[in-house]
């Protein structure tokens, strides 16, 4: 995510982390879920589940913030996202949970 | 840290929404891409988050494609018929004043047959929570023009193109006395679920209009592509108005459309006016129903 | 048990059909009511909408027939019982909703004061036209329960056990009173409230999580739950299984309809009900009901003096029709006659009960009055040469 500057309690917030499940024989394969996550955590899969539909998979793995839209739009209740504990987020380095800050 | 999984019995009994729908009943008829399912996630979210007592808590549908939303709710559900669910909707509130109860209907059910009934129910004032989902269409007969299609858009019933002037439903709502009137579409899910909350919370006949895509009918036979595209159409042309004058919110096809709450206010409900009414007149000899109903116990 | 004595007006008063009508509805426990006015049945609204503030009933004038059904249809879910009120027009208007109490099992009174029809017909004049229509009006399959009064005093006697039949078979039950009986005053006693019997709405003692709304274990009328007690239920008027779940099969569908035919029709010996006269060694058999019924006496009694030996049969249960006594009386007599203000509706069941043995004869009236005796009379003369 690109900030134009760098904000002051940068330090103190935690960004939440979401772990991503999928009930895919459930998935009609609409899309939704993959065209709004703000995080661009998942596309359409080239599997096909039990009813011949392209269910989405996870490709950012890490990336999930747990804002729990996909489970929002998702209109055959076939995802949902749960929080990852914070002591079991992987210590990844502040850059890579995404503080790009740049001109413009 | 991911998990696709393919064992649905295991996890489905995870799913935060497992608790308010019916899981024996899932997956559920609506199309790839429909809105439904969100609007109906959306309100359960909101059961959830406002803690209300789900036992006291009772959905009326009619047909149509929104009208088995009923049947996928874990509440006590009452599919009824075409256009009388308000009606039916009002025999159970006045028959138990506790029961929190709501209409979940299309467009073509509530403001098509149903019209006379959604007129009179909001003139009352009657204590429901109205979700009128529009799809613009008759979606489960086949795509009939509904009294919300818009100007010029096809339908199986109007095949060059609809001549007839549509409904705007929040200005129906509110000219007829509804206290708490909004619109949102099934891309809104916050603010939809938001305005669910405060629609179960509020009393008076309450109306949101969730304009939702249908992918199969609508979409199909108007050369939108499918409910995805709807979605991206609602995503660039949804502006969100609150408090817009209500004789301003006409829909055009592929135009514009104006969401937000554009009514919130508080007036005495139906049971409201004639408890005082008759309080007044009657005195002690009045006896009201009580909340539990007017079950006569053996 | 006994009636609830808010509702029971005790005492012996001047009242016209549709004041006993309401009377009755009160006594046997109604709490709702929603109806909307058509002559000549508004006044059984009106005097319910008069004396329900006092008793914690709640009466409200729907927008139309249609609602009024439905309302009724909602409420007794909540476990209240509830009545509705009308005429020709708005007992067509409400046969939907009649198909849906009856393919949801819900307990309902419907009154129909008839009158005049077809159409807007005779408003305040009387009729007898919709008994057939009380037994198919509505479309597909089912049965219901239906009654006749032929004086006020019947109207408030029957109109509780129109109530009582309901939560016993959970089926809506109408109530065909005429305009002459709806408006005529006559003497009405109303016992005290404890020689009043009614049945009570009967919740199920299954708890929740094991309910099924329409598991009837070999018997024909499933256990109710009301709507708020945590029961969680599902109902629709789709063709449904016994969890309440729309089921779009051949075998659901017969399932599922089979029974609501069959929890009357094998039911009708304990619910069918009428008066029966004189038929030993007669030779014509007079079936008539309401207020014919009563306009037959003089007929009978003419044709009496003239030498015929004439017996009678009052329905008082109208559907179902009671098949069986009429069969068997065909094998002994000459001739039905079956005066009454239609065309010819209830005599078609006599005809095809009596299935040749007897022939059945009708006497017609186009409504708007009631019978001449002397044609009852002359009919029954001719019908037993």
């Amino acid at each position: 995510m690109k900030y134009w500057r760098r904000p002051l309690d940068f330090d103190e917030v935690k960004i939440p982390r979401g772990e991503v499940h999928i009930i895919a024989d459930r998935c009609k394969g609409c899309g939704f879920c993959v065209e709004y996550c703000p995080k661009d955590v998942l596309v359409m899969s080239e599997e096909f589940n039990v009813k011949g539909y392209h269910p989405p998979k996870v490709v950012k793995s890490g990336e999930c913030v747990n804002c729990n839209l996909c489970e929002m739009i998702c209109p055959d209740f076939a995802i949902f996202s749960v929080a990852v504990p914070e002591d079991e987020a992987a210590d990844e380095p502040r850059a890579a949970a995404g503080a790009e800050v740049g001109a413009g | 840290m991911t998990t696709v999984t393919q064992q649905t019995e295991m996890v489905a009994e995870e799913h935060p929404i497992a608790p308010y729908l019916r899981m024996d009943r899932i997956p559920h008829i609506w199309c790839p891409t429909c809105g439904i399912g969100t609007a109906v996630k959306c309100f359960a979210t909101a059961l959830q988050e406002t803690g209300v007592d789900l036992d006291k808590t009772a959905v009326v549908s009619g047909i149509g494609c929104t009208g088995r939303a009923a049947g996928y709710m874990k509440l006590d559900a009452f599919h009824s018929t075409h256009g009388r669910a308000i009606p039916f909707a009002t025999g159970l509130k006045l028959g138990r004043p506790e029961l929190l109860v709501t209409v979940f209907s299309g467009d073509g059910d509530l403001a098509g047959i149903g019209g006379n009934h959604f007129i009179h129910a909001a003139r009352r004032n009657i204590d429901l929570l109205v979700i009128l989902v529009n799809n613009f269409i008759y979606g489960m007969t086949g795509g009939q023009n509904a009294p919300t299609t818009p100007l010029t858009a096809r339908s199986s019933t109007m095949p060059y193109g609809n001549f007839e002037r549509p409904f705007n439903l929040p200005h129906l709502a509110a000219s007829c006395g509804a206290t708490y009137v909004a619109r949102w579409t099934s891309l809104h899910i916050r603010r939809l679920t938001k305005s669910f909350k405060e629609g179960i919370e509020r009393k008076g006949f309450r109306f949101i209009e969730v304009i939702a895509p249908c992918s199969t009918l609508y979409a199909r036979l108007n050369k939108l592509g499918t409910g995805f595209n709807l979605m991206r159409f609602y995503h660039d042309n949804a502006e969100i108005c609150h408090g817009a004058d209500t004789r301003d919110l006409d829909i055009d096809f592929q135009n514009k459309l104006i969401c937000g709450k554009f009514v919130d206010e508080e007036r005495p409900t139906f049971l409201e006016c004639m408890h005082e009414h008759y309080k007044k007149i009657l005195g002690d000899r009045y006896v009201p129903i009580p909340p539990e109903g007017g079950m006569i116990h053996g | 048990m006994k009636a609830d004595p808010a509702g029971v007006l005790t005492g012996a008063h001047y009242l016209d059909g549709d004041f006993a009508c309401g009377e009755g509805a009160m006594a046997a426990g109604c709490r709702f009511t929603a109806g909307y006015p058509i002559t000549p049945s508004t006044e059984v609204v009106e005097r319910i909408a008069r004396r329900f503030p006092m008793m914690g009933g709640l009466f409200i004038q729907m927008e139309d027939e249609l609602a009024s059904m439905a309302a009724i249809v909602g409420a007794s879910w909540t476990g209240t019982k509830s009545l509705t009120v009308t005429s020709g027009p708005g007992f067509s208007l409400m046969m939907e909703n009649i198909g849906l109490a009856a393919m949801m099992e819900t307990p309902c009174v419907v009154v129909n004061v008839q009158r005049g029809g077809p159409s807007t017909g005779l408003p305040t004049m009387t009729g007898q036209a919709d008994m057939m229509q009380a037994r198919w009006g509505s479309h597909g399959d089912y049965e219901i329960i239906a009654l006749s009064p032929q004086s006020p005093q019947e109207a408030f006697n029957l109109t509780i056990d129109a109530f009582n039949l309901s939560e016993i078979y959970r089926v809506p039950v109408l109530f065909m009173m005429d305009e002459c009986v709806g408006h005529m005053t006559e003497k009405v006693v109303i016992p005290p409230a404890e020689e009043i019997e009614i049945m009570p709405r009967k919740l199920t003692s299954v708890p929740p999580g094991e309910y099924w709304p329409y598991h009837v274990n070999g018997k024909y009328v499933p256990e109710f739950a009301r709507a708020g007690d945590g029961y969680r239920f599902h109902t629709t008027g789709l063709t449904h299984d016994e969890r309440g779940y729309p089921d779009m099969s051949a075998a659901c569908q017969e399932k599922c309809v089979r029974r609501l035919v069959e929890k009357i029709k094998n039911n009708a010996d304990k619910i069918v009900r009428f008066d029966e006269e004189d038929t030993e060694g007669a030779d014509v058999v007079v079936v008539s009901y309401g207020i014919t019924a009563r306009v037959a006496r003089m007929g009978i009694s003419l044709a009496r003096k003239k030498g015929v030996k004439v017996g009678v049969i009052r329905l008082i249960v109208v559907w179902p029709f009671p098949e069986k006594r009429i069969r068997e009386l065909a094998g002994n007599i000459k001739a039905f006659v079956v005066p009454e203000i239609n065309y010819g509706q209830m005599v078609l069941e006599v005809e095809r009960c009596a299935a040749g043995q007897a022939s059945a004869i009708c006497v017609p009236h186009g409504g708007g009055g009631v019978h001449d005796p002397n044609d009852i009379c002359e009919a029954i003369v001719r019908a037993a040469k």
